[in-house]
């Protein structure tokens, strides 16, 4: 799960990493206000959404007025931010963050992450802040400094003092950056994350050590015992189909050709998608129903997917464990009924009751495409559609 | 032979008086010789009470100790099933075999660690396959986890994979050619984990009753790559690999908590590459790997 940058940083300055002054607001009136409260001359107007690259996309702007607080403010509210990670048309911006000015004498990069090669907590840093990190491992991987950490014994001083002196950190801020660095490593354990980002953390002039920005991804399984978390998900920056998926415990990933899937279990469903594209055509999601794949999942499954205007058919690939063939024939029947199914249905199933389950497919009267393979699945869907 | 398990292998069950635990022990026992590898539960609560035949203890430990079982099988909910685990590697255990699907990965990295710290004092070391996996089989004799037992066939094919359902189509495909499973390993789902496909591989490649592997593979993480590179120096065994998730976008968590592609060495035709040079037979129709397979025998 993702948050904004105002929540991160609300995160961060609990676990006590400093941060700029800021106001989170969703109006242009609310930004001056935020701006006169903050005080100063300078202020910086941040879009607030989820996905990296804003600046370059015009969603960070620097105001030296009031009035200009007002103009950028204006604009970059209600605009389609484009960014590198947002697609073609961008994500509607609904929340600004109003920040006081920094004195920034140099710009870098930390992180924290989950490191499955190790099964430690890998923390990062580089002097080569302020810049896409990727584009950084990519040219320069010797301006990244790494150290693995045990979570049974933290992150010690030691290793706190290799990133601050391996990232270059201005020689008397030092002691803050080791402090800060601790303070992250705190917060992402605590918080259960699987990212924290801060890029750039800056030194100023005085030598303090701040946190400029600040990107979290946080564990799905463990949402569960992070209420303050979940508080701050902000559904507008989800796709609505996912979030109405995930209400009836489906996982479904919208995906951009025209031939919806519906599988059960995660690897079967990826191997369906490659299936599909493999025969000439692309897959217009991922949707794994899962191991108890009811007849009310799979309805809403089915509307999940032709909500989807480019879906021009779709392929239904079970392989029937526990979850036995004859119980997902009447579920899919029943669903292509209730729906009113107007695209192409081709059904492959496999396992337990497998025969039972092709009989009442055959003998629905729907124009449904029996297929013994995923092979031939994809490639009666792909004929079907074309 | 097999790997990791036989019709001799005997089994705790912690979770057994669970939903999920009680369904799936049912029908383990109901498969091969179940009924006399399946040979304890563990339920603080109802220790002293039985289930299926099966006696209740009140800890792994206690359960090792009456019964001599070497194994345990875990369908503990997601918070407690860390500590599941844990339980299994203080009793001393040869295997654990976690089921549990959605485990925080925190409790996850803990728990690792921990059997990690405990193997350098010198403590004995338990081989945790799992979390969020199926389990695994070597048919005819027993069957751990939560697979259709009906599809498999004894046979000289080794199989191992990430996916559940993966795991049952490419049994489905070697059973239907004729051939059958040596034994069937489903390594799991979840980025942190315990075996990996080239502990799996080693396994397979030291026993004398597989003549050929399938090895399946997700996107995300390094293990598959791995695998292949000690299988170019070391497998004496011809491999058709495949890998899931050629059409997945990056930065999207497919179902999987593993299956995330967040560098770019991780994507399926970064793997399927590596695996080629390898010596691998690798395929792109997960339809044909049985039929792949069987050109190699």
């Amino acid at each position: 799960m993702k948050i904004h940058e105002y929540q991160g940083k609300q995160i961060l300055k609990k676990f006590g990493v400093t941060t700029p002054r800021g106001i989170h607001c969703t109006t242009v009136d609310a930004a001056v206000k935020a701006a006169e409260t903050l005080g100063g001359k300078i202020w910086v107007v941040k879009a607030q959404i989820h996905a990296g690259g804003r600046g370059k996309g015009g969603g960070v702007k620097v105001a030296t007025s009031l009035e200009k607080v007002r103009e950028y403010a204006g604009q970059i509210l209600g605009m389609q931010l484009v960014t590198h990670q947002t697609g073609p048309e961008g994500q509607k911006v609904r929340h600004l963050l109003i920040e006081e000015g920094a004195d920034i004498q140099h710009e870098y990069y930390v992180a924290a992450l989950t490191d499955r090669a190790t099964q430690t907590v890998a923390m990062m840093a580089s002097y080569e802040g302020g810049m896409d990190i990727e584009e950084v491992a990519h040219k320069t991987p010797e301006k990244i400094v790494k150290v693995f950490i045990n979570p049974l014994t933290g992150l010690s001083d030691e290793q706190a003092l290799t990133l601050a002196k391996g990232m270059g950190m201005n020689e008397a801020s030092i002691p803050r950056c080791v402090d800060t660095l601790k303070k992250l490593y705190t917060c992402y354990m605590e918080t259960d994350a699987s990212l924290a980002e801060i890029n750039p953390l800056i030194h100023e002039g005085d030598g303090t050590v701040k946190a400029l920005d600040a990107k979290f991804n946080f564990d799905a399984n463990a949402l569960y015992r992070q209420p303050e978390i979940v508080a701050m998900r902000d559904l507008d920056e989800e796709d609505p189909d996912e979030i109405e998926a995930s209400r009836f415990d489906l996982a479904y990933i919208s995906l951009d050709g025209n031939i919806g899937c519906l599988v059960n279990g995660a690897g079967l469903a990826m191997a369906t998608m490659d299936t599909i594209k493999l025969f000439g055509a692309e897959p217009a999601n991922f949707l794994d129903v899962g191991g108890g794949a009811t007849t009310e999942k799979v309805t809403e499954a089915f509307k999940i997917m032709l909500r989807n205007p480019k879906v021009k058919g779709i392929l239904v690939n079970i392989f029937g464990g526990i979850m036995r063939c004859d119980t997902i024939a009447t579920g899919v029947v029943a669903a292509a009924r209730e729906v009113h199914l107007s695209v192409p249905l081709v059904v492959r199933m496999k396992g337990t009751n497998e025969d039972l389950g092709k009989k009442i497919l055959a003998e629905s009267g729907l124009p449904i495409i029996a297929a013994d393979t995923m092979a031939e699945a994809a490639t009666r869907i792909v004929a079907a559609v074309k | 032979m097999s790997i990791l398990i036989n019709k001799d292998t005997k089994i705790i069950t912690q979770g057994i008086t669970g939903k999920t635990g009680q369904f799936h022990t049912e029908k383990c026992i109901e498969y091969a010789n179940g009924k006399n590898c399946f040979v304890a539960g563990v339920n603080p609560k109802k220790a002293g009470e039985t289930i299926f035949d099966v006696p209740i203890y009140a800890s792994v430990k206690e359960a090792a100790q009456k019964t001599g079982a070497t194994v345990s099988v875990i369908y503990v909910p997601p918070a407690g099933a860390a500590d599941a685990i844990w339980e299994a590697a203080e009793a001393d255990l040869d295997l654990a075999i976690c089921i549990t699907e959605g485990i925080p990965v925190r409790d996850m990295l803990v728990v690792r660690n921990k059997m990690k710290e405990k193997i350098a004092r010198g403590g004995k070391k338990t081989l945790l396959l799992g979390p969020n996996c199926p389990g695994l089989i070597t048919p005819d004799e027993v069957k751990i986890g939560i697979m259709p037992g009906h599809i498999h066939r004894k046979g000289r094919i080794g199989i191992v994979s990430r996916s559940g359902t993966l795991t049952y189509e490419a049994v489905a495909q070697v059973t239907e050619l004729g051939l059958g499973q040596s034994s069937a390993v489903g390594i799991g789902g979840d980025p942190i984990n315990g075996l990996k496909h080239i502990d799996i591989m080693q396994m397979f490649n030291d026993d004398p009753d597989t003549d050929a592997v399938i090895m399946i593979g997700e996107i995300g993480g390094p293990d598959e790559a791995e695998a292949a590179r000690w299988c170019k120096d070391h497998m004496k065994k011809p491999v058709v690999g495949f890998i899931a998730g050629v059409t997945a976008p990056a930065g999207k968590r497919m179902g999987h908590a593993g299956a995330l592609i967040s560098g770019g060495a991780d994507t399926a035709d970064a793997k399927l590459a590596i695996m080629e040079a390898c010596g691998f037979k690798v395929t792109r129709n997960p339809s044909e790997m049985g039929k792949l397979l069987k050109t190699l025998l």
